[in-house]
């Protein structure tokens, strides 16, 4: 075990590193925007743009890039938006309100999908399974922007019950105020079907399966309730695949919604990556990159070796 | 032994008691009665018991349909863009008379705005407002009215230069059909004032035009507007020889209809009319127009027809890259499915917005917007195609009907593809659809962040263009968003009815069990 996931996380490394390789080099082969004119930062730009090799062919630039960041955690500065600040800093201020709206939704969907999926694989084949089957086929497929316009028409601009844009910090307080909560419900509403909808399906499928197992007669001819049954053996066995979905939901929180953040305007990773594409900075373009890469790769590892860890009867590593 | 005892005991029977049952004919079996049923014929009846299937399906069709004929018949295009109807409201000419599907607009108005709106109707004989519901006076005594006006004619007059030919012109189709285009030019304009069209509707008198702040027509004692054209005593002034408007000419004063500048003429046209002696017909837009004054009806089916454009040709090309690379991947397995499977994997992590900006940044310029972003889908989307392949053909490539034909001396070329391929065709072409949805999805969110930017094309444009066009008129102008946001939806909601029918019919044994 520990073998396996050792060895995974090395791989998770490789990838890493190769797609950076790539991202780097075209990055580079782009022509660099000039660094505007904005008073004293001007300076600090060219100096930091020295300090990385600017001049020096890409590889080289590409160790001294690895190396700043491994040496003094230096991800460059911004150029052409955020003048001067630092590229973590500046992350690191974004992310907290991606993060927020989406452990929101995710902590609102989780219980509303397993309830509801449950109860679809319970009721299989009778009207509500089909209703809520129906309903999940549409919920998972329109497309999220469409619930946030539709969010933001009836409960911000008919009813008013919500601001129509997230509030400021300076309005608010603090990310976790309760201003700031009700200006995130639009939000936090738009991403939560498609997330609801998602563990519907994915619970119902996986407990109506493990529902027909014949462990589950033999649950219920020892003499356990239907109650009891379900809890202790269906529930236990169907959470060995589903769990693992959620730990990588969880990882995914940190990417978000780039659309929904663009919508509501929320000041957070998703709007700082369209919007470093948009005025082409490049140093944030890279290192946004390598966090969503990252991102990726560590939410499927994460999936991966969970298997493992809940269901002891997986043994990872021991096939192929 | 029970056998052999019970033949010992068969009593002789003589040879003459037996009779042959068959002599003349060969021995074979019952010719079946029934066609047999292929591979796809059999998908297809049970495709056909799915209704819903078969309903998205044709909607799909439908909306398939849309997206081509309507480019081609429409009056407009993507590159139409009329200054004066834009955000104007969805019309139906059909269902217009009704009251529904009318483009009107329920609103409150000052009296001001009231009479204003009410002024076009008087001039040029068609009403910008289409119904009154209700006046009422505030805590101050302005006087308030709930109408519903029709955003069509609340355009009204505009002026217009015209060279001298198109001057002529104007006034030779004015003569022949009979019809007033051109109307007669104002005194003086209030430059406090100026609602749309630079002031163009005003053709009355104001109240205060001296302080010029409240924009309240003055009337006569019996309430009618007093006309304020710019008048002369020469009858052709500005060489004007055509229709002339009621009350005209009275007391040997004429109207002004143009004034001569450095270019041509400039006059005052009911928009309307001009449009009309313009393009040919009347402006109606079914879904309305955006604030660029595009035709939201033409310009959805114009984005409709590249999502799936683009969504077939990636399905396509995938399709054929993912069942090349996953079927050698399949059937060889060893150290070539070890390498190949390293380069999916690294493929297959790169997250997509990346690859596609990053496409767009560097082949944008060269190649086009869109062929960076077909390329964008195809660089990793054929990944999911391709394992999806190699699982199929490690599952079957081991079976005993394959080796049998092995063992007959088929080839490789003729396993592939003879044998395993088309065993595993069903649940590769539902991947291959299901990947539609996620294309259209993906381009619409990509031009939405206009991460691929179609604003300036004048023959393109897609459904995230649209939408992120609309956003910032959601309170106002709600029909922007809510056409292209319903079109797409009942589009994904379709494909994904259409992909879950497929994979039943293809694979019963997995009906029911999403994923």
């Amino acid at each position: 075990m520990t073998k396996y996931v050792i060895k995974r996380i090395l791989l998770m490394f490789l990838t890493l590193f190769v797609i950076t390789v790539m991202c780097f080099v075209l990055i580079k082969l782009l022509p660099l925007p000039a660094v505007r004119e904005m008073g004293k930062d001007i300076n600090l730009v060219l100096m930091r743009r020295e300090k990385m090799g600017y001049n020096r062919p890409i590889m080289v630039q590409f160790f001294l890039y690895l190396k700043n960041i491994v040496t003094d955690w230096d991800w460059g500065v911004g150029e052409q938006m955020y003048e001067g600040l630092e590229i973590w800093d500046v992350m690191m201020q974004k992310l907290p309100y991606t993060v927020v709206v989406n452990l929101y939704s995710i902590l609102i969907s989780i219980p509303l999908g397993l309830g509801l999926g449950i109860y679809a694989a319970l009721k299989k084949n009778k009207w509500q399974d089909t209703l809520i089957s129906t309903l999940v086929m549409v919920f998972i497929s329109v497309p999220s922007y469409v619930y946030a316009f539709l969010v933001q028409y009836i409960f911000c601009f008919k009813l008013n019950w919500f601001p129509l844009q997230l509030a400021s910090l300076s309005q608010a307080g603090s990310i976790f105020s309760g201003k700031m909560f009700v200006s995130m419900v639009p939000a936090i509403m738009s991403l939560s079907f498609g997330v609801i909808a998602g563990f519907t399906r994915y619970t119902r499928a996986e407990l109506s399966e493990v529902l027909t197992g014949d462990y589950m007669l033999l649950a219920r001819t020892k003499g356990l309730t239907k109650a009891q049954a379900i809890s202790r053996h269906a529930m236990r066995n169907a959470m060995v695949v589903i769990l693992p979905m959620i730990f990588g939901e969880f990882i995914g929180i940190l990417g978000g919604s780039m659309i929904i953040e663009n919508i509501f305007g929320i000041p957070g990773i998703g709007n700082l990556y369209v919007n470093s594409i948009s005025v082409r900075d490049y140093n944030f373009f890279m290192a946004l990159n390598i966090f969503y890469t990252l991102i990726g790769l560590v939410s499927g590892i994460v999936i991966d070796i969970s298997y493992g860890f809940i269901d002891p009867r997986i043994r990872m590593g021991s096939k192929k | 032994m029970m056998d052999e005892k019970n033949v010992n005991r068969i009593p002789d029977i003589p040879k003459e008691k037996f009779a042959f049952v068959q002599r003349s004919e060969d021995l074979h079996d019952e010719k079946l009665q029934t066609k047999a049923i292929g591979y796809l014929g059999d998908a297809w009846i049970r495709f056909r018991t799915n209704k819903s299937a078969v309903v998205a399906f044709v909607l799909i069709m439908i909306l398939t349909l849309f997206a081509l004929i309507v480019p081609v018949v429409s009056h407009y295009s993507v590159a139409f863009r009329d200054g004066y109807y834009k955000l104007v409201l969805p019309k139906n000419e059909l269902l217009a008379p009704t009251g529904l599907w009318d483009g009107g607009k329920n609103e409150q108005q000052s009296e001001a705005g009231y009479l204003y709106l009410n002024a076009i109707g008087q001039e040029n004989g068609h009403s910008a407002v289409m119904k009154v519901y209700d006046s009422f006076q505030d805590a101050t005594g302005a006087t308030f009215y709930n109408i519903r006006s029709d955003s069509y004619r609340s355009v009204g007059f505009v002026f217009v230069n015209l060279s001298e030919a198109e001057y002529k012109a104007l006034m030779a189709y004015q003569d022949e059909k009979g019809i007033q285009v051109m109307y007669p030019l104002q005194q003086t304009m209030n430059k406090h004032f100026v609602r749309a069209n630079d002031g163009a509707n005003f053709w009355y008198l104001l109240q205060d035009e001296s302080q010029g702040t409240t924009g309240m027509p003055k009337l006569d004692e019996e309430g009618h507007y007093i006309a304020n054209y710019l008048t002369s005593d020469d009858p052709q002034k500005s060489g004007y020889t055509s229709l002339r408007i009621a009350g005209d000419g009275e007391n040997g004063v004429y109207y002004t209809y143009a004034q001569k500048n450095q270019t041509g003429y400039r006059v005052r046209v009911d928009y309307a009319e001009y449009f009309q002696y313009i393009n040919g017909f009347y402006a109606s837009f079914l879904f309305g127009t955006n604030v660029y004054g595009q035709d939201i009806f033409t310009c959805l089916a114009v984005g409709a027809r590249f999502s799936l454009l683009l969504a077939i040709c990636v399905a396509t090309i995938n399709f054929i890259l993912g069942v090349i690379y996953g079927a050698i991947e399949g059937y060889y397995g060893g150290w070539v499915d070890m390498i190949m499977e390293r380069i999916s994997d690294i493929l297959a992590d790169v997250p997509f917005i990346v690859v596609a900006t990053l496409f767009q940044l560097h082949l944008a310029a060269k190649v086009g917007v869109v062929w960076s972003l077909l390329f964008a889908f195809v660089l990793t989307g054929w990944v999911g195609t391709a394992s999806r392949v190699r699982t199929q053909f490690y599952r079957f490539k081991g079976q005993e009907y394959v080796l049998a034909a092995r063992t007959l001396g088929a080839s490789d070329r003729r396993l592939i593809f003879k044998h395993i391929f088309p065993n595993s065709l069903g649940t590769i072409i539902t991947g291959a659809v299901m990947t539609i949805p996620g294309v259209i999805f993906s381009e619409s969110m990509l031009s939405y962040l206009h991460i691929i930017n179609l604003d300036t094309s004048s023959t393109l444009t897609s459904i995230g263009t649209m939408l992120s066009n609309g956003k910032d008129y959601l309170s106002t102008y709600p029909h922007i968003l809510f056409f292209p946001a319903v079109f797409i939806a009942i589009l994904e909601i379709c494909f994904n009815l259409f992909g879950n029918g497929l994979r039943d019919a293809f694979n019963p044994s997995l009906r029911g069990a999403d994923d």
